[in-house]
């Protein structure tokens, strides 16, 4: 007979052990699991990124509603169990009683909240759940608003990095002498230290915080020192405490926490706990991987299994983006130990092995983490060292002489090597799974759950798939921007604007860049980036441009340039075909009609160049900018001025909208259309923003496509005035400029963001009119002609003569 | 034996830039790396003829621009599956003017 399962607490630990029962026994148990959080199961490690804007909530979310369905848990969000009735067997909550046959508590932990003066002004948090992690984010949002963060320990120093990145000015207040002390010596905490203030974070350590001031809300904290951090935000991270008041209250026998044997079993035979509410042997439990173990002994033994949990070392990471640090084992001083000490000062590196009788037993990294499993599987394994001791703190990459390759460090591990720590998976459970049919890192983390929760190991169990499978494993899913970076485009332009990085030495260093100054991949895509998202701050690199866009001009397969002035709208007059005629003749061009509705004179040397724009310019025309990722052409239809089909005037509109629009840079070109009626001669259903006239007004398309690909306009809306369809563009390409990944058409973009959700944008007009005023803060700088740069002959010169001429015959 | 003979200033080439030494034995593309180093190169690929002058230059190396060869400046061959090589010539800075070598270009049968 199906037993009935009452679970209270949907965090990690019950989430685990239930996919684990359901594993080893679907259908066992009716499960119902209550939650005061208003939400299910999510990856409470991965808040920080969240926090510091590198993941969204969606993509931290472990089991969403469909998952609960699949496996039929009743699921009781947002309503919390006020008692247990032990001796009924049934659980109370406002809403009435639930029976159960064998109850979970997984009641997790609070946030330890000093109780010093003012602890209960507004504007005092934890750092605990996704609605503290919101409440960072909308404290960070408004301008220049300070936080303080009281304790410098991991969960505090996340915290600091995310609000830092955030944009808000951040202090550190830490007791103890030097950050993170239960995990790092004193030199990995000052390099630590170093980096965060580096970041604009600032640190004060040994120091002792008195009270929190303010009237009526946080106005700072005072030290016992008498010293005043102003702040609008104090986040508290010095600790957590289990909880156990559902428990105690139940008469379970409770210590720090609820007390459990190595079963997982408290002191009633039909009570489990499991996570950071429980005790056990006297511990109690903050970091995941110990936690994920009780939870598979728990779901064993609610099905009658033996097994037992036994504790193991832990080994901790930091998950702040350009922090690498690690830290296992034991390594304080003591009698008989010794140490080898590696330091590279210019790199920031500092990694440090504490050894006693040729056994390992702690080892700190910063700087450099690679080899971090290598040594926690030694620690673990209790290996002798003696016969590598020369050459062990350079990894396993060094021990037995192979050579430096990226994939020796994961070859060289054991099978019994532990890649995951918080899942507690070795790399012979990788392979193990591999073989089984899990052939990329989805498949993995589905099955044997490595790098599913903090994900710092995806690069080794990539490394592991890599061996395993040789060339049939295809590096998976977000495609890096280049061989510089592992980040996709995606990822990076995200890093730009939270991370405020505003110039490519910025984003080289910060994202990690793998090569020096990029490639001729990345470099274009990047000065894009910067220029779109800091039209002000940043300065255009032409050396980062292909080089049409850098010279003003196609370069064609014979290493000359077509030339091709702007034709507004497709118009033009007498004088100015003359003036092309003349041109076209003194530099020997050959003449082409294009199909945007202008003259192209192709076959003119680089050194010319200056010369025939100064014609041109003469003439009074500009830059038509047809070698651009930026605005090519209007094209439009003769309209209501001459048509009589015509409804509008069309010709006028595409004149506006080009004025309006020409010298912006986009991710990629951008083609525009108008049409007079929907005879549609300007061909406008195939541009990225194509307008087509009618009686009542103006109907906008966008994302079209007429080159690789063949697609018609969407309808993004119709308006009545040409004020409102140039407005609209403009949002929508302003709107494309920033958010889509470089060399993406407008078609392209939005079939990964869908018009739903351009639409939801664009149909707010306080956005628009943003838009628009961004899209006018680019032009004030952007919008000039480049043929007009070159003013003197001596510009012209420098721009396009040789270096130097050399007669060889007279050198000889 | 090498023959030097000056070619202009370190400041007429932009960093991470070229500038073109035009020759009767063809082009030579004068390189300027991030760290103010200078290397030079034949301006013409070896594939298809692209002015490598007018490429991107990153560490040290340039992207043809017409199909993005990337040459190696030390060796002058490309990297990657490609196979081609681009001849190199040898190029110094004196008192912060550029000297090029152009022995090799001497030994060229006019074309």
């Amino acid at each position: 007979m199906t037993q009935n399962l009452v679970v209270i607490g949907a965090g990690m630990a019950s989430g685990r052990a239930l996919e684990e029962l359901f594993k080893a026994a679907p259908g066992a148990f009716r499960v119902t699991l209550f939650n005061s959080e208003p939400r299910g199961n999510y990856n409470r490690i991965m808040l920080s990124p969240v926090l510091s804007g590198e993941k969204s909530y969606e993509e931290i979310v472990t089991h969403d509603d469909a998952w609960y369905a699949e496996h039929g848990v009743e699921t009781r969000f947002g309503e919390p169990v006020e008692r247990i009735d032990r001796a009924r067997k049934v659980v109370v909550t406002a809403k009435g009683e639930t029976p159960y046959d064998k109850l979970v508590i997984a009641t997790g932990s609070s946030p330890f909240i000093i109780p010093m003066p003012g602890h209960d002004l507004p504007g005092v948090i934890a750092y605990r759940d996704l609605d503290d992690t919101n409440k960072m984010i909308e404290a960070a949002a408004s301008p220049g608003a300070k936080a303080v963060v009281i304790g410098g320990g991991l969960l505090g120093l996340e915290a600091a990095a995310g609000l830092r990145l955030r944009g808000m000015d951040v202090s550190v207040v830490h007791l103890a002498g030097h950050l993170m002390e239960r995990q790092l010596d004193e030199a990995a905490g000052y390099l630590l230290r170093k980096a965060l203030t580096e970041r604009g974070i600032k640190i004060h350590c040994a120091a002792s915080s008195k009270e929190i001031y303010g009237q009526g809300k946080v106005e700072g904290l005072r030290l016992e020192d008498g010293t005043e951090i102003p702040a609008d935000l104090i986040v508290m991270a010095v600790g957590i405490r289990p909880n156990t008041a559902v428990g105690k209250a139940a008469g379970l026998a409770v210590g720090r926490g609820i007390q459990i044997d190595d079963q997982c079993v408290t002191s009633d035979p039909d009570i489990l706990s499991v996570g950071e509410c429980v005790e056990h042997n006297g511990a109690v439990f903050g970091l995941v991987a110990p936690i994920f173990d009780m939870a598979k002994v728990l779901a064993k033994t609610l099905l009658g299994e033996m097994d037992a949990y036994a504790p193991v070392e832990v080994a901790t990471k930091l998950k702040v983006t350009g922090c690498d640090l690690f830290s296992a084992g034991d390594f304080a001083e003591g009698e008989g130990r010794e140490d080898i000490v590696f330091r590279d000062p210019g790199r920031g590196v500092y990694k440090r092995l504490v050894l006693k009788d040729d056994r390992l037993l702690g080892a700190v990294m910063y700087g450099d983490t690679a080899d971090g499993s290598w040594f926690f599987g030694l620690i673990k394994d209790g290996t002798d060292i003696s016969e590598m001791r020369e050459t062990l703190i350079f990894g396993p990459a060094f021990q037995g002489g192979q050579p430096l390759d990226p994939m020796a460090a994961v070859a060289a591990l054991p099978d019994e090597a532990e890649i995951c720590g918080c899942n507690g998976v070795s790399k012979g459970g990788i392979i193990t799974a591999i073989n089984a049919g899990a052939h990329d890192i989805g498949a993995i983390r589905g099955t044997c759950k490595a790098s599913a929760s903090c994900g710092t190991c995806t690069g080794l169990v990539e490394q592991v798939l890599g061996l395993t499978l040789g060339d049939d494993f295809v590096v998976p899913q977000a495609q890096p921007v280049c061989g510089c970076t592992d980040l996709s485009h995606e990822e990076v332009r995200r890093l730009i604007k939270a991370r405020e990085l505003k110039s490519q030495p910025a984003v080289w260093q910060e994202l990690g860049w793998k090569s020096k100054d990029g490639c001729h991949v990345c470099r274009p895509a990047i000065n894009y980036y910067l220029l779109a998202d800091w039209p002000l701050e940043y300065q255009d690199d032409p050396q980062s441009r292909f080089v049409n866009e850098r010279n003003h001009a196609n370069i064609q397969k014979d290493g000359t340039y077509s030339v091709m002035p702007r034709m507004w709208g497709g118009m033009t007059t007498p004088e100015e075909l003359i003036a092309i005629a003349e041109a076209a003749k003194r530099f020997n061009a050959v003449v082409k009609v294009t199909g945007g509705q202008r003259i192209d004179l192709l076959g003119i040397r680089k050194e010319d160049l200056p010369l025939i724009w100064k014609d041109l310019n003469d003439a009074g025309m500009v830059s038509g900018h047809a070698y651009t990722k930026g605005l090519r052409t209007v094209k439009t239809c003769v309209g209501s001025d001459w048509c009589r089909f015509g409804t509008q005037d069309s010709t006028g509109l595409g004149i506006k909208l080009e004025k309006r629009l020409w010298g912006s840079w986009t991710p990629h070109k951008v083609k525009l259309a108008v049409s007079g009626c929907p005879r549609n001669c300007a061909e406008a259903t195939c541009k990225d923003v194509g307008v087509i006239c009618v009686d009542s007004g103006y109907q906008i398309g966008v994302a079209g496509a007429a080159g690789m690909d063949v697609k018609e306009t969407e309808r993004l809306v119709d308006v009545a005035t040409e004020e409102e369809a140039i407005e609209w563009s403009t949002a929508f390409i302003q709107l494309y400029r920033e958010n889509a990944k470089y060399l993406d058409r407008p078609y392209k973009w939005v079939a990964k963001v869908g018009l739903d959700w351009v639409k939801e944008v664009l149909s707010d007009e306080a956005e628009r009119k943003a838009l628009n005023d961004r899209f006018d803060i680019s032009q004030s700088v952007y919008q000039t002609d480049p043929w007009a740069a070159l003013v003197t002959e001596e510009e012209r010169k420098s721009w396009s003569a040789p270096l130097a001429t050399v007669n060889l015959e007279a050198a000889e | 034996m090498k023959t030097w003979i000056e070619i202009g200033s370190l400041d007429d080439i932009p960093v991470r830039g070229a500038r073109v030494v035009k020759t009767s034995r063809g082009c030579i593309a004068v390189f300027r790396t991030a760290e103010d180093e200078v290397h030079a190169l034949d301006d013409a690929c070896p594939h298809k003829g692209g002015p490598l002058s007018e490429g991107i230059v990153h560490g040290g190396a340039v992207t043809c621009p017409l199909h993005n060869r990337v040459f190696d400046f030390a060796t002058g061959a490309a990297k990657g599956a490609d196979s081609e090589v681009v001849a190199t010539h040898s190029v110094k800075i004196v008192d912060g003017r550029l000297m090029l070598d152009i022995t090799g270009l001497a030994a060229r049968n006019v074309a």
